[in-house]
């Protein structure tokens, strides 16, 4: 670093050119080596704001299937955008191998800067590093697996009608997030592979079916498999005990279903990590600009729209705000980031107390560790030090539909921060935010009718519109369906069934 | 490390099918908003797309979520006035502003309305997709002819005010210098040998004679060719040729009594939009002229037309006896291509519809391109029905065609118009 010469600052624009583009991205690429941020290679791909409207409506995927539910999506934000009720994201960023990160053309070079080190440097190295992802997600397949997604299901669309496919999307979409295996690890495999299994998959994946359903129903054998239920234990991923069970559906279908489930696989580390994966990517563009700076590499120009945009990024409203919708990721992320790197560096007496195995050590291998090995709910229980809470002013209200009144139940003292930070960490705990939901019993030697069981969690009921989702639920299924309500006291409670 | 790729030139509408795929699912209540939306819509506006809006609710992709109640704990920021242990009144609406995870409410129920616009084409296709529309460019009306002079190259012959100069002046030079080359020849060797003869120490009298005479006699000749001929003279010349007018005008005439309710006006308002669809396809400029009549007939505009309502009985003459006048006056039957819709419930004051089809055979029929009636009711034809009925063999260009719900348009449509596809 001492033979670091003085150079000449890099242009800040303000409009963009690919060969200042590239100067800059090789700059923040030295820097966060020095950092020791480990990332896929980058894709950087320039776009127009139409382009980001449909990346948008596709849930960031960059190769969808055609579903009208994008189209309204993408309706919508056209609507919005042109009213000007909201402004589009700089970037978007795919978890995938190369990293595919999109750059607005209306973005000025300082915005471009600040979008590389943030998406192609912040979100690229915790996509590759972060263990939800490492566990859940294969980014190198995943872009042959929407391919493949794709081109299956335009492929049943010419063979079964518009209309039979839309129905199944339909259905699956409604039990998206109950598509999930939150304890088995997904095997990797690329489009060739997914293509040849594919085509052994239904003529076995049907066989299995027949063999479920073989026998024909016996009343007499009734009171001997008394005991007998089926599955043994309460499923929680609704769509693979469809794919695999559903008498009815065709192997298309199944393959459907495992589609929608795939991809609903592939999203579901993101939704557990929001708070840390904005928050590091937040912190690395801050820190690499920061660094920059400090070179006389960009501008005071450069650093003061920088800092104004980052600023807007982390605003946090207050609960009484008319902007207030909640803890802003970017800001509790950042903050958070912000300070285990005080922590380190500058312990006080209340950090040692805390944090008592991190303060003083080497703040970028805490950083690294904290992101690696962590998602939300475990990384705020383990890192939300009262300073944060101090900052934000953080307090925590019980709200029991019982009482008539809401109840503070702790503050931002040193009474209220266990509490603050075990309230926070169960907020972004899904299994708290997911209705629990798991199919208990399907009745194979009976009517064929399924038994789906809601468990309420702190007597939260379920909205109103199961019935709508149970309908969905019939069309996959076939038969009859239920839903019921496991109470706290034990009794069951009949809440829905499909048909009525 | 990084590659840059340059996107933006990748095809646009990436979205475009999932679009189609949202307006095909939603064909029904789109089509609602675009029936809704035509009585907001002028005839001539054909060139716009439409806003349309459907209800929110219908367009929600349901998903488990918890619901309100039960015991919750949320933790907010910018504590300013709490201490642990303050009771805080319930604020309205449950469970307060939620939290940063909002999924429920999302995509939930909240929204009331989904507008969006769609554009020309698809306006279109839902408003006729009842109605089967062909293809109308296929269709070619038979167009009222004008001749037009035009340019068409030079002649010999013709009125001095048509002399081209430019070109007769050329053929003056050219007919001079053809008539005179060879003698001017033949003069300068004369003269050359003159000089010759002359500049001898002895020039030779006699031969100087006869050079000069000859040299003079040639003079002359070139000068007696004259200036200009008749034969030079070219003239612009002019051909007339046939050109099917542009100009047509569409004539909509309704009753408008109490009997018309809003429902059928809304029904003869598509068949003025086909017609009128149908009509600037051909011709590059249609106007208009909207008569509605009671018991008496007034040209209004479009608004009027179709939505004042006016009680009181029917007198059809009156709205034809208005129309032939605005003929007069306005659209002479050589210049302009004359179609009229007239729609109706088929109400008359009995006496008036002799008259009805007498003011047609005289004063309309003959001038007109093409009249069309069409009765919108479910109930038996009535005396003004009967009398076209009998016109109906002695003309051509007339048509009558009853409608009794709006997927009957396009059929009578076709029906009417069968005959003047060519």
């Amino acid at each position: 670093m001492s033979s670091v010469t003085q150079k000449q600052p890099l242009s800040d624009g303000p409009d963009w050119s690919f060969e200042l583009l590239g100067q800059y991205q090789a700059e923040i690429d030295r820097v966060a080596k020095l950092y020791k941020l480990d990332t896929y290679p980058n894709q950087i791909e320039v776009i127009t704001a139409e382009q980001m409207m449909d990346a948008y409506s596709s849930v960031g995927m960059p190769i969808g299937y055609n579903h009208w539910s994008y189209g309204k999506k993408f309706i919508q934000t056209e609507q919005n955008y042109k009213r000007g009720f909201m402004g589009l994201a700089y970037e978007i960023v795919i978890n995938s191998n190369p990293c595919i990160a999109y750059l607005m053309e209306e973005n000025t070079m300082t915005m471009q800067a600040l979008v590389m080190a943030h998406a192609c440097y912040g979100h690229n190295s915790f996509f590759k590093n972060n263990y939800l992802f490492r566990t859940w997600t294969d980014a190198s397949s995943i872009i042959d697996y929407l391919v493949f997604a794709k081109q299956y299901l335009s492929h049943c669309e010419e063979k079964y009608g518009i209309s039979e496919v839309e129905d199944m999307l339909d259905s699956c979409h409604a039990l998206m997030n109950y598509g999930v295996d939150r304890y088995k690890r997904p095997q990797k495999i690329s489009m060739d592979e997914e293509q040849k299994r594919q085509k052994d998959r239904e003529a076995y994946l049907q066989s299995q079916v027949n063999q479920l359903w073989r026998t024909i129903p016996n009343k007499g054998d009734l009171s001997a498999e008394h005991e007998y239920r089926f599955p043994s234990e309460p499923q929680e991923n609704i769509l693979y005990f469809i794919e695999k069970n559903a008498p009815l559906l065709k192997p298309w279908q199944r393959e459907v279903v495992r589609i929608v489930r795939k991809i609903s696989q592939y999203f579901y580390p993101q939704k557990q990590t929001q708070v840390m994966n904005e928050g590091w990517a937040t912190f690395w563009h801050y820190t690499i600009l920061q660094h920059l700076y400090q070179e006389n590499l960009v501008t005071d120009k450069f650093i003061l729209e920088v800092l104004h945009n980052h600023t807007n990024v982390v605003y946090q409203p207050e609960y009484h705000s008319k902007y207030y919708s909640g803890i802003n990721p970017y800001a509790l992320g950042f903050a958070m980031f912000t300070d285990l790197r005080r922590i380190c560096e500058q312990p006080t007496a209340e950090d040692k107390e805390w944090f008592p195995d991190i303060a003083g050590s080497n703040w970028l291998e805490t950083l690294h560790f904290a992101m690696q090995n962590f998602k939300d709910e475990s990384f705020i229980s383990q890192y939300l030090s009262p300073k944060v809470i101090r900052d934000f002013h953080l307090f925590a209200i019980t709200d029991d539909d019982r009482e008539s009144t809401l109840e503070v139940s702790a503050i931002h003292n040193a009474e209220g921060y266990q509490q603050i930070r075990q309230t926070l960490s169960a907020q972004y705990n899904l299994s708290n935010i997911e209705p629990n939901i798991q199919v208990y019993s399907a009745d194979i030697t009976g009517d064929r009718s399924l038994t789906l069981r809601f468990i309420p969690n702190q007597r939260i009921p379920l909205a109103d519109n199961f019935q709508q989702v149970l309908k969905h639920v019939h069309r996959l299924w076939g038969f009859n369906v239920q839903l019921e309500q496991l109470n706290d006291d034990g009794t069951v409670k009949l809440l829905g069934s499909c048909p009525l | 490390m990084a590659h840059f790729i340059d996107r933006r030139l990748n095809g646009k509408n990436k979205s475009a099918v999932n679009r189609q795929r949202f307006i095909r699912r939603y064909k029904q209540q789109i089509k609602q908003a675009v029936s809704d939306a035509i009585s907001k819509r002028s005839v001539t506006d054909i060139n716009s797309g439409e806003k349309v809006s459907i209800p929110g609710k219908d367009i929600t992709e349901p998903f488990f979520h918890q619901g309100q109640g039960g015991h919750r704990e949320r933790v907010h920021p910018g504590n300013d006035q709490f201490s642990t242990g303050d009771k805080i009144k319930r604020p309205q609406g449950g469970q307060g502003s939620g939290s940063g995870q909002g999924d429920a409410s999302a995509d939930g129920e909240g929204e009331d309305e989904f507008v969006f616009s769609i554009s020309k084409d698809e306006y279109l296709d839902l408003l006729f997709e009842d109605l089967e529309l062909p293809n109308l460019k296929k269709n070619q009306l038979d167009k009222l002819v004008q001749y037009k002079n035009v340019r068409a190259g030079f002649r010999s012959e013709g009125v001095p005010t048509n002399i081209d100069i430019v070109r007769s002046l050329q053929g003056s030079l050219a007919r001079r210098v053809a008539m005179t080359a060879g003698k001017k020849r033949e003069l300068h060797e004369l003269q050359a040998q003159l000089a010759r003869i002359e500049a001898e120490p002895v020039p030779d009298q006699h031969q100087l004679m006869a050079l000069r005479e000859q040299i003079a006699l040639l003079e002359k000749r070139i000068d007696a060719v004259p200036f200009i001929d008749s034969f030079d003279l070219r003239f612009r010349n002019f051909q007339k040729r046939p050109e099917p007018t542009s100009k047509a005008v569409m004539f909509c005439l309704m009753d408008v009594s109490g009997s018309m309710d809003q429902a059928t006006k809304d029904m003869a308002k598509r068949f003025y939009i086909l017609l009128y669809m149908f009509l600037s396809r051909s011709y590059k400029n249609v106007d208009v002229v909207y008569i509605r009549h009671h018991t008496q007939a007034k040209e209004v505009d479009e608004q009027e037309f179709f939505y004042s309502q006016e009680t009181g009985g029917t007198i059809v003459s009156s709205a034809l006896k208005m129309m032939a006048d605005i003929i007069k006056d306005r659209y002479d039957p050589a210049e302009w291509n004359i179609y009229a819709a007239q729609a109706s419930d088929g109400d008359n004051w009995a006496d008036d519809s002799p008259q009805c089809a007498d003011l047609l055979a005289q004063q309309i029929l003959p001038f007109v391109r093409y009249y069309a009636y069409i009765e919108i009711t479910p109930r038996p034809h009535q005396s003004l029905w009967l009398e076209y009925e009998k016109l109906q063999q002695s003309f051509d260009n007339f048509a009558i065609q009853p409608i009794r719900q709006v997927a009957d348009i396009y059929p009578v449509f076709r029906e009417l118009f069968k005959k003047q596809a060519a």
